[in-house]
């Protein structure tokens, strides 16, 4: 099967080939090409002639090499396994490649992305018995994946028709025969392996709209600008704004069951960072440890541009496959900008027509298209599951009039825009409470309304526009100083300094603070609310600014976020008690 | 690689003595030839002129039609019908060893000091390959660099890649050097060594380095890779490769902690861009190639650390800003790929502080897991911290100042500006030869701070204010 030659090597351009002599390939069929089989892809047909994506570096590969087609798409191998694995952008095993050519990444290696040799403990459905209609979704049996994770085995969704057997519970591989399911066109044997190829959408029985939050435990993020689990959203930032950062933040404490995590086009380094801290680093909600839920997909910026474009479409295939048995699912991609600019130059080897900035006319229906998959699902095994998608964006020179943010922005319903005085401020993290938005806020009020308490919708706002007031005084101070306003006024900027001191910067690095419950949240936000609403009454009766800002507890208040736990509720309350006491003192005083 | 050779391949290694006489084509640096046997993507192409000199080059895009070259040695010279090209069957490797250290070589790896070419032990394709993100180890050694804006604020790691960003006629030089001479890990090995390579830079900047090398003594350590500027610019495309070539063999073959310096990144860039140009490539920003990104990428991220092998690359690009302007595609993209940045001033430079370390846009990404308790000190974290929001505040009253006039600014905000000025004057100032300890910045941190009221200081803990801002810390 392998070696069935499908054509010749007619010119060689970086990652993309010209072949020649074609008579039977698919379009998007899965080529190997010259004898070291460097994974390809056919993108174009034309009389005898293809244009083939090559995969891996093609040094070395001529004119006249064989090009052998594999009759199948690139695909996946879908399985238990998965998790906690790192893969490059075409699911190749980075640890496997590893043990087979060592430090360095050689063209031409495979392994295996799911290993035969390990056995998973697979329990059946006790209600399924052979006899039983079965279709597309339907859960077969169970593997404990890792303590934290049961992977439900599927049935594939393209097989439907009258379960013959069923293995009893056992030890088995991924590629062992677990079911027989009789169909209209002949028997299927199903391994718990099944394969999907990337760039098709699993199917799923129908969207539901998005109403939970996915919680990040990021401040600026749960509070100001929600994400809903099933959402999109971009962060776009230039160099050194926080976007990694951020990604890591989400990866490491968003209440999702799964992450998916792909480093598309960045620093090896960075994902390093993840496999060596992720094992450490305890989920507080299970108490396990996190790459218990995290696939790791890493085409850093040195691996071939052309996996790169593949690895976005891997990772949603992952987080798909896990949605599908009932999870949800958080894909975060570091940075989409190194996907599209891998488009970019394969679309430029092509000799395609450009259109802006040398990006291909296509470029926005393939971001789109990319973030189409997300959403919140009624699988076809009956359980609801979601994929939220969390994607940076690179804009060049922090410009987000550039195409890439221009069209991920017509596409995404979240923007969470990082801004470089923030960051060059080291307020961190740097979003931007002005240029952000999230459309989720309606769909995600009832929960928090629900889980945290009835004022967050109004509180929320309250300090928004408070923070639009500042703004526009900013703007006044900015001509004449801060000396030439009332203390009214001046009061609102004290306020906003406080809220971005106490409140929105949030520390990655401290134990405390880099993850805030939504309690703790909600607690924090209403105390500094009391302040203001308190603060600005007592001006009015003659408090002088001066006199607020002496108050001993604003300090306490500017650190509650590293000295205040998730659990602090009682703590919260004292906080809260000292500061209406000391606002009750100074305006005895003026009384 | 496994060795299975295959017809194709085979006789493509028998044809890679054979020699071809005349070209097609000539277009600034590429060479264009008909009618060849097969030629692999990147192999090796020998390109003999009249006079019976071989130039190098390399195989840029092959198909049955034509092969077109890049020569690396320029073209100048070379005519249609006399120029004589032989290919290799394999690409541009470089013969390494230890033995590199304390020489000078071209651009491409050639002697040029009259000494002899070293023996190599191994020969190494010049690309390299991508690094397996499971094989790294995640750096995180603190190198003492005696300079504060660096140790203190911006601390470089062993296996960083930290460029300066720099402008025509500012101090980067100096600040290399200087690096070069002090970098020390403070109780670890100090087995290293210095590859340092010049692309498109004049004499006098190659002689600055090999003089600072040579009166601190280190010269032995060093090996020096130069492709000036009256060299072909070509030949720029491949010399911080050469360069990482040696480098990687010293350190993970022979365990050494090599620190690279790569100066002038951005003659680097335009080299390329001329290439793309004359090959007719859809360019992206300011005629740059769109994979401008991922091939600076295949440079930067040949530094870092491997897993079990106790060697270290570290890298130190040097690059000017044209016009200054930090959102031009070389530093920006340079930015997306490197763990941080030192960013010049001309202002500060204008006001004589060297070196001219712009506050706020600098950054050390690694810094956060190399500085602290049993690597700096326990107080540096927040030091730094407060320092830079201290110092971003400073920027804010300076611009109010000058709209409303100092007098008419409050006593708290002269206290910031006073700092300020203590900031750049006292702590990131300091002499071209001044070696600072890690104590001794950290102690002119505090001094810093100590001319605000400790209830600005919301980045430090109470501890950290009672030992070293209230105590004789
Ligand atoms: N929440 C945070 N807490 C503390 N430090 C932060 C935070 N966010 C960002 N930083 C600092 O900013 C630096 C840069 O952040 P990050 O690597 O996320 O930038 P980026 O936007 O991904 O940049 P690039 O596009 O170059 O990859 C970090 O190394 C860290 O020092
Ligand atoms: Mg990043």
């Amino acid at each position: 099967m392998k070696d069935r030659i499908i054509g010749r090597v007619r010119r060689v351009n970086g990652p993309v080939i010209e072949a020649d002599g074609i008579t039977d390939a698919q379009m998007l069929e899965l080529v190997r090409v010259g004898e070291s089989r460097l994974v390809g892809e056919v993108l174009k047909l034309s009389g005898d002639r293809a244009v083939i994506q090559v995969y891996e570096d093609t040094t070395g590969l001529a004119p006249r090499d064989n090009v052998y087609g594999a009759g199948m798409p690139l695909s996946l191998e879908l399985g238990p396994g998965l998790i906690g694995s790192i893969y490059d952008g075409i699911q190749r095993p980075l640890e496997a490649l590893r043990s087979l050519s060592g430090h360095y990444i050689e063209s031409g290696i495979t392994a295996e992305p799911l290993d035969r040799t390990r056995t998973w403990r697979f329990v059946p459905d006790p209600d399924l018995k052979p006899g039983a209609p079965v279709a597309g979704g339907r859960i077969l049996g169970t593997v404990r994946e890792t303590s934290r994770v049961e992977h439900r085995v599927l049935v594939p969704p393209e097989v439907s028709g009258t379960l013959e057997s069923l293995v009893p519970e056992g030890d088995y591989p991924v590629d062992r025969r677990i079911a027989v399911v009789r169909t209209d066109s002949g028997t299927r044997e199903l391994p718990m392996l099944q394969s999907w190829p990337i760039r098709i959408p699993r199917p799923v029985r129908q969207r539901r709209p998005l109403s939970i939050p996915l919680i990040t435990g990021q401040r600026v993020i749960d509070t100001l600008f929600p994400l809903a689990k099933g959402g999109t959203v971009a962060i776009p930032g230039g160099f050194g704004t926080g976007k990694t950062m951020t990604q890591h933040a989400i990866a490491k404490w968003c209440d999702a069951d799964i992450i998916v995590y792909i480093g598309c086009g960045e620093r090896g380094n960075e994902m390093t960072d993840v496999l060596t801290e992720f094992p450490k680093l305890v989920d507080p909600r299970t108490g396990r440890s996190l790459m218990e839920r995290t696939i790791l997909i890493a085409n850093t910026s040195n691996m071939p541009v052309s996996a790169r474009e593949a690895s976005v479409y891997t990772g949603v295939t992952l987080a798909e496959y896990y949605r599908d048995q009932g999870y949800h699912v958080a894909v975060m991609a570091d940075s989409t900008s190194r996907w599209a600019e891998a488009l970019r130059e394969l679309s430029g080897r092509m000799e395609e027509m450009p259109a802006e900035e040398g990006f291909p006319a296509y470029l926005p229906t393939r971001i789109a298209d990319f973030y189409e998959r997300a959403g919140y699902m009624d699988t076809l095994s009956g359980r609801e599951g979601s994929v939220s998608i969390i994607g940076a964006v690179s804009p060049p020179g922090g410009d987000f009039s550039e195409p890439v943010t221009q069209h991920t922005r017509r596409f995404v319903r979240c923007f969470w825009g990082l801004d470089r005085q923030l960051a060059n401020a080291r307020h961190y993290p740097a979003i931007s409470w002005l240029d952000s938005y999230s459309e989720y806020l309606d769909d995600v009020t009832p929960w928090w309304e629900e889980h945290a308490g009835a004022s967050w919708a109004g509180e929320r706002r309250e300090i928004l526009e408070l923070l639009q007031r500042e703004v526009r005084l900013q703007q006044v101070v900015k001509l004449v100083g801060p000396d030439a306003l009332p203390d009214s006024q001046r009061f609102v900027l004290e306020v906003c300094a406080l809220f971005k001191n106490a409140f929105l910067q949030q520390n990655a690095f401290d134990d405390v603070d880099r993850y805030s419950s939504v309690d703790k949240q909600l607690r924090m936000l209403s105390l500094i609310l009391v302040y203001w609403r308190r603060g600005a009454e007592a001006i009015k009766r003659g408090v002088t600014l001066v006199k607020l800002k002496q108050m001993k507890v604003l300090s306490d208040i500017i650190k509650m976020k590293f000295n205040i736990r998730d659990e602090g509720a009682a703590e919260f309350d004292k906080l809260q008690a000292r500061l209406e006491r000391s606002l009750d003192q100074l305006e005895s005083i003026y009384a | 690689m496994p060795e299975q050779e295959t017809r194709n391949e085979a006789r493509r290694r028998l044809m890679s003595g054979r020699e071809y006489v005349g070209a097609d084509r000539i277009d600034g640096p590429l060479l264009v030839l008909r009618k060849t046997h097969p030629v692999g993507y990147r192999e090796l192409a020998e390109c003999v002129d009249r006079e019976g000199h071989t130039r190098l080059g390399m195989v840029l895009d092959t198909s049955d039609d034509a092969v077109v070259i890049q020569v690396f040695e320029g073209t100048q010279g070379l005519t249609l019908p006399g120029t004589k090209v032989r290919f290799r069957g394999r690409p541009l490797t470089l013969g390494v060893t230890e033995k590199m250290l304390g020489r000078v070589f071209d651009g491409l790896g050639r002697p040029i000091d009259g000494g002899p070419a070293p023996l190599a032990q191994e020969e190494v394709d010049v690309n390299g390959r991508p690094i397996n993100p499971t094989s790294r180890e995640y750096p995180r050694d603190f190198i003492q660099t005696g300079i504060s804006a660096i140790d203190g604020m911006n601390t470089l790691i062993r296996g960083q890649k930290l460029p300066i960003f720099s402008g025509n006629g500012l101090p980067h030089n100096e600040l290399a050097a200087q690096i070069a001479r002090q970098a020390k890990i403070r109780g670890g090995s100090n087995d290293f060594a210095v590859v340092f390579a010049a692309m498109g830079v004049k004499h006098d900047v190659a002689r600055y380095f090999t003089r600072s090398f040579e009166e601190t003594g280190v010269l032995e350590n060093v090996a020096l890779f130069l492709s000036l500027a009256d060299d072909p610019s070509i030949e720029r495309i491949i010399t911080p490769r050469t360069a990482l070539t040696l480098a990687e063999h010293l350190a993970y073959r022979k365990g050494l902690h090599v620190l690279v310096i790569l100066t002038d990144m951005s003659n680097y860039c335009e080299s390329l861009r001329e290439i793309s140009t004359i090959r007719g490539e859809i360019p992206s920003r300011k005629g740059y190639p769109g994979y401008l990104y991922s091939d600076l990428a295949e440079i930067y991220e040949r530094s870092g650390m491997i897993r079990g092998t106790p060697g270290s690359i570290t890298q130190l690009p040097i690059l000017t800003m044209p016009s200054d302007d930090i959102s031009h595609p070389i530093p920006d993209l340079t930015g997306y790929i490197t763990e941080g940045q030192i960013v010049f001033e001309r202002e500060m430079s204008g006001r004589g502080i060297y070196p001219p370390v712009a506050g706020l846009p600098s950054l050390s990404r690694l810094m956060k897991d190399g500085i602290g308790e049993g690597m700096t000190r326990e107080d540096h974290p927040h030091l730094a911290s407060q320092l830079f929001a201290a110092y971003s505040y400073v920027k804010d009253v300076r611009n109010l100042a000058s709209v409303i006039g100092e007098e008419e600014l409050t006593p708290l905000d002269h206290q910031y500006l006073e700092f300020g000025e203590f900031f750049e004057r006292k702590f990131v100032s300091q002499g071209k030869d001044e070696d600072r300890p890690i104590e001794r910045t950290l102690e002119l941190g505090w001094e810093a701070l100590k001319l605000l009221p400790s209830e600005e200081l919301h980045r430090v803990t109470d501890e950290e204010i009672e030992t070293y801002y209230l105590g004789e810390g």
